[in-house]
C-alpha cells in the first residue's frame, strides 16, 4: 500500500497506457462486433461462419497472438500497434458471441407481436431488439473489459508496458510491496470500470429495474458464456 | 517469414521433442499446471455454484466475487506467491485458479438456475430430497452450461499458464519467454504456435463435451441397468 | 370484407396446415375460428395480416390481394391482439398503446394524447399509464394488448386466444368489453380460440376447423348447436349442446306465475303448510325462500338471514330459455323468481314452461 501512495504519479502514467491498451480494443471491437453480430444474426450461413472463426481466433492464447501477428502485418512484437491489432482482433471475437447471444435472449414472441403490429425488420431491430439486448450485451461486455484489464498485465511477460510492469520489475527485484501495488492498482481500476459498465447498463434499462414481481436472486443469476481464452 | 520457416524446422526436428527440455516435456508439463489449475478450481467453484444455484441464496455474495476475481491479475498473483512461497507447483496452481473459478462458477449457477422451476418443483413434490433434486435433475439439465464453464476455464487457463514460465517453471511459456530475452524469435513462435494449438485441441474436445451432454438429447449413452428398468415393466419400487 | 379463395398451406415435411379453406367474412361481423390445438385456425388468421404465406390460394382484404400489399402497411391497418399480450417491455405502457399511430407517422405527443382515450375505452386506470407491462397483472396486460391494437382505429382486428392466459372471472369480463366494444365500434374481428363456449358467447358466426386444417362448418352459433354439421363438430361442441343451444331462444313468452310473497316485516306471521314461500325487501327485491321450518326458527330468534334459503339465479327482462331454465333449476323450489329491470320480484318461471316452448319451438 505504502509503495502505491509513495508513487502515485508513475501509478498515474502506468494506469493510463494500461488502460489505452486495453479499452481502446473494447471500443474498436464493439464497433466491429455489433454490426457484424447483427448481420450474422439475421443470416443463418454467415452465423455458422462466423461462430467458427470466433471460436478460432479467441481459442487462440493472446500471448501467442502477440508473437504472431508480426508476421502478418508489418509491426514488430513490442509495438503498440501491434498489441493494439492483437487485442482488437481477440476482443472482437469475443464480443461477435456476446452480441449473437444477447440478441438471442429477445423472447420470440415479442418480436413477433413487433412484426404483427407493424414495425418494419430495420426499425424493429433499431427500436426493440436492439434495446432488448442490452442487458446481456452489457453482462457480456463488463466481463471482456474486465479480463482485458487483468490481461494487459499478463503482456509484461514480454515486455509490453502498463500496470504489469510493476510485476516484473518488483519480481526481478525482489520487492513484493511493488507487486501488491499493482495487483492493488488494477484491481481498483477493474472495479471501478465494472461498475461503471453496470451503471450504465441499469440507466439504459429502465424497465428492468420497475419490477413489481420482484426476486433480486434469481434475476443476477446469468452467466454471460463470453470469455475465451487468454 | 524467416521466423516461420525457422519455426516450423525448429518443430519437425525430432530431436527438439524428447529429452527433460524438449517439447514433449514442456507440453506435459504444460498440460500438468492446466490439469491442476482446472481441477481445483473446479472442486471448489462446482460446489459452491450448485449451493448458490439450488438455494438462491448468497447470490449478490457470489456474483460480486466472480466478478472481483476475474479483476486480479494473474501475473501479479503469481509472481508475488513465487516470492512468498518460492518456486513449485503451488503458486501457478493459486494464480491460475484465480482464472478458472469464475467461469466456473459463473457457468455452475447459471446452469442449476436456469432449470425450469416447474421441473424442480415436480421433483421435490415427488419426494424427492433437496440434495437428490440437486443430483438427479438439476446438474443434469444444467451439464450444458457447466461443462461450457469448464471448457472456458480450461481455455483461460491453458493460455495464460504460459507466464508460469516468467517465475522460472516450465510449460510452453518458456519457448515464448526465452525466445524474446535472447531475441531468437522463432523460438517465440514455437511456443505461441504450440500453444495456440493445445488450446484448439482442448476446446474441441470440451466443445464436443458440451454437445454431447444436452439433456434429452440421449448424446450420452446411458447404462443399460437404466435402460433396462425404463423398457421393463413399471415396478412398485421405482428409485427415485 | 376478408375472403379465403382456396387457400391452402403445405409444409416441407408434408403436413397440411390449412386445407383448401374458402370462407368469407362480412364487414362488421365478429368471426370466431375454433378448434383443437394444430387445426389451422392460428396459421389461417395469420394469413391475413401476413405473418404466415399460403402455399397457393389468395386471401383478399378490402378488395386486395395481400400477397400484392406491402406487409408493414398492411400491418398497420389491422390491429393484433396476441395470447400474452406480446407487449414491449422496455416502453411504458402509454408508449405501447401509441406504437401504431406513431408507426404511421404521428408526433409521440399526439399519439400518447390520443392514447389515453383508449386506455379508458377498454377500461383501464390512466395512472398505468406510466407503467412498465412487467407491472401490470395478466389481465390488465390483456387489456393494454387490445388498447393497442385499437389505436389507429383499424378497421379489422385480428385476436389470437387473447384471453386463454387469464383466469376465468377476468376472461368473463373481457368477453363482456369485447362485445360491448363491438356494439360500439362495429370493427371486422377474426378471433381465434379453442373454447367452444367462448366462440358462442361472442361470434356472429363459427368457423369450426378440424384435423388437418379443414373447415367443417361454419355458421351461426344457433345453428351450429342445432345442426352439427357431421360427428367432429357435434363432439368438438360436447355435452351440453343442447344447454347451450337454448340460449339462442327468446324467453318474452314465458308465462309468468304468482308466488306467495311475503315483506320482511310480515314473515314472522307467515302460516305456511308445505309450501315454501318468497320473502322480499322493501325496495321490492327479493332475500330468499322460507319454508315453514325456517318460520318457526325465526320466530324463537334466529336472524333472517340464517332462516332463508338462497333464492338462486334470477330471471330478468330479455333473457334467454337458458337463463329462465337455470332460474327455475337453482331455486329450492323449483320455480325461478323473475324480476324486472329495477331488479323488483314480478312472478315466477316454471321448468316446465320453458319445456313447453321448446315443443312449441320444434313443432313451428
Amino acid at each position: 500500500m505504502h509503495y502505491l501512495l509513495n508513487h502515485l504519479p508513475t501509478a498515474w502514467t502506468l494506469t493510463v497506457i494500461h488502460l489505452r491498451l486495453s479499452l481502446l480494443p473494447v471500443l474498436a471491437g464493439l464497433v466491429i462486433a455489433l454490426p457484424w453480430g447483427v448481420l450474422a444474426w439475421r443470416s443463418a450461413p454467415l452465423r455458422r461462419l462466423t461462430t467458427v472463426i470466433a471460436s478460432v481466433v479467441f481459442t487462440i492464447p493472446s500471448l501467442a497472438l502477440f508473437v504472431v501477428l508480426p508476421l502478418i502485418i508489418p509491426t514488430r512484437i513490442l509495438d503498440e500497434a501491434n498489441v493494439l491489432v492483437a487485442l482488437t482482433l481477440y476482443t472482437s471475437a469475443l464480443l461477435v458471441r456476446a452480441v449473437l447471444e444477447a440478441l438471442d435472449a429477445v423472447p420470440a414472441q415479442v418480436r413477433d407481436a413487433a412484426s404483427a403490429v407493424g414495425y418494419r425488420p430495420i426499425t424493429r431491430l433499431i427500436k426493440v431488439e436492439l434495446p432488448l439486448s442490452i442487458p446481456v450485451l452489457v453482462a457480456g461486455l463488463r466481463v471482456v473489459v474486465v479480463t482485458n484489464i487483468s490481461m494487459v498485465s499478463v503482456g509484461a511477460v514480454i515486455g509490453i508496458g502498463g500496470l504489469g510492469t510493476w510485476f516484473t520489475e518488483g519480481y526481478q527485484a525482489n520487492k513484493s510491496d511493488q507487486i501488491v501495488a499493482g495487483i492493488i492498482a488494477i484491481f481498483a481500476v477493474a472495479v471501478v470500470i465494472d461498475v461503471a459498465l453496470m451503471l450504465v447498463g441499469r440507466f439504459a434499462t429502465p424497465w428492468t429495474r420497475a419490477s413489481r414481481v420482484s426476486r433480486p436472486g434469481r434475476r443476477l443469476l446469468t452467466a454471460p458464456v463470453v470469455g475465451g481464452s487468454r | 517469414m524467416n521466423f516461420l520457416t525457422q519455426a516450423l524446422t525448429y518443430l519437425t526436428t525430432a530431436s527438439n521433442w524428447f529429452g527433460p527440455v524438449g517439447l514433449g516435456a514442456r507440453v506435459l508439463e504444460h498440460l500438468e499446471y492446466t490439469a491442476a489449475a482446472v481441477v481445483v478450481s473446479a472442486l471448489i467453484a462446482i460446489p459452491v455454484g450448485m449451493i448458490v444455484g439450488h438455494t438462491g441464496r448468497g447470490t449478490l455474495v457470489v456474483v460480486s466475487l466472480v466478478n472481483a476475481l476475474r479483476a486480479l491479475p494473474t501475473l501479479g498473483v503469481l509472481l508475488l506467491a513465487v516470492l512468498l512461497w518460492g518456486l513449485g507447483l503451488v503458486p501457478p496452481i493459486v494464480a491460475l485458479m484465480l482464472l478458472g473459478i469464475p467461469p466456473l462458477l459463473a457457468g455452475t449457477y447459471a446452469g442449476i438456475a436456469a432449470v425450469d422451476r416447474t421441473v424442480v418443483d415436480a421433483a421435490r413434490s415427488m419426494g424427492m430430497t433437496e440434495l437428490r433434486v440437486l443430483l438427479r435433475v438439476e446438474v443434469p439439465n444444467a451439464l450444458p452450461l457447466i461443462v461450457g464453464g469448464l471448457r472456458t476455464a480450461t481455455l483461460q487457463v491453458v493460455a495464460t499458464a504460459t507466464v508460469a514460465a516468467y517465475a522460472s517453471l516450465g510449460g510452453l511459456g518458456r519457448y515464448l519467454i526465452d525466445g524474446i530475452k535472447v531475441r531468437q524469435f522463432h523460438i517465440a513462435l514455437v511456443g505461441a504456435l504450440m500453444v495456440a494449438l493445445l488450446a484448439l485441441i482442448l476446446d474441441g474436445v470440451l466443445a464436443f463435451a458440451v454437445w454431447a451432454s444436452a439433456p434429452g438429447t440421449g448424446r450420452l449413452r446411458r447404462s443399460p441397468h437404466v435402460q433396462a428398468s425404463i423398457s421393463a415393466e413399471p415396478s412398485p419400487n421405482v428409485d427415485p | 370484407m376478408i375472403s379465403f379463395h382456396d387457400v391452402h398451406k403445405v409444409y416441407a415435411d408434408g403436413t397440411v396446415a390449412v386445407d383448401r379453406l374458402n370462407l368469407d367474412v362480412p364487414e362488421g361481423t365478429l368471426t370466431v375460428f375454433v378448434g383443437p390445438s394444430g387445426c389451422g385456425k392460428t396459421t389461417s388468421m395469420r394469413m391475413i395480416n401476413r405473418m404466415a404465406e399460403p402455399t397457393s390460394g389468395t386471401v383478399v382484404v378490402d378488395g386486395a390481394d395481400v400477397a400484392t400489399v406491402d406487409p408493414v402497411r398492411l400491418r398497420l391497418g389491422i390491429g393484433y391482439v396476441i395470447q400474452g399480450a406480446g407487449l414491449m417491455p422496455h416502453q411504458r405502457v402509454i408508449d405501447n398503446v401509441a406504437t401504431v399511430p406513431v408507426l404511421k407517422g404521428q408526433s409521440r405527443r399526439a399519439a400518447r394524447k390520443a392514447a389515453y382515450t383508449v386506455l379508458e375505452r377498454v377500461g383501464l386506470d390512466a395512472k398505468l399509464a406510466g407503467r412498465y407491462p412487467a407491472q401490470l397483472s395478466g389481465g390488465e396486460q390483456q387489456r393494454v394488448g387490445v388498447a393497442r391494437a385499437l389505436a389507429a382505429d383499424p378497421p379489422i382486428l385480428l385476436m389470437d386466444e387473447p384471453f386463454s392466459a387469464v383466469d376465468p372471472i377476468v376472461r368473463h369480463e373481457l368477453q363482456r368489453e369485447i362485445l360491448r366494444l363491438q356494439a360500439e365500434l362495429h370493427k371486422t374481428i377474426v378471433f381465434v380460440t379453442h373454447d367452444i363456449d367462448e366462440a358462442v358467447r361472442l361470434a356472429d358466426r363459427v368457423a369450426i376447423f378440424g384435423p388437418g386444417g379443414s373447415l367443417q362448418q361454419y355458421e351461426e352459433p344457433a345453428r351450429l348447436l342445432s345442426r352439427p354439421a357431421n360427428d367432429f363438430v357435434a363432439r368438438m361442441i360436447g355435452a351440453g349442446r343442447g344447454y347451450r343451444w337454448l340460449q339462442f331462444l327468446d324467453a318474452t313468452q314465458l308465462p309468468v306465475h304468482d308466488i306467495r310473497q311475503f315483506t320482511v316485516a310480515t314473515v314472522a306471521d307467515a302460516q305456511l303448510g308445505d309450501d315454501w314461500a318468497l320473502v322480499v325487501k322493501p325496495d321490492g327485491l327479493p332475500l330468499g325462500w322460507i319454508d315453514a321450518g325456517g318460520v318457526l326458527k325465526h320466530r324463537t330468534g334466529a336472524s333472517l338471514l340464517d332462516s332463508i334459503t338462497s333464492v338462486g339465479a334470477l330471471f330478468r327482462p330479455g333473457a334467454n330459455l337458458s337463463r329462465a331454465l337455470d332460474a327455475a333449476l337453482s331455486s329450492p323450489t323449483g320455480m325461478g323468481v323473475a324480476v324486472d329491470e329495477a331488479g323488483k320480484v314480478t312472478g315466477g318461471v316454471r321448468a316446465a314452461d320453458v319445456l313447453a316452448a321448446l315443443e312449441s319451438h320444434w313443432r313451428d
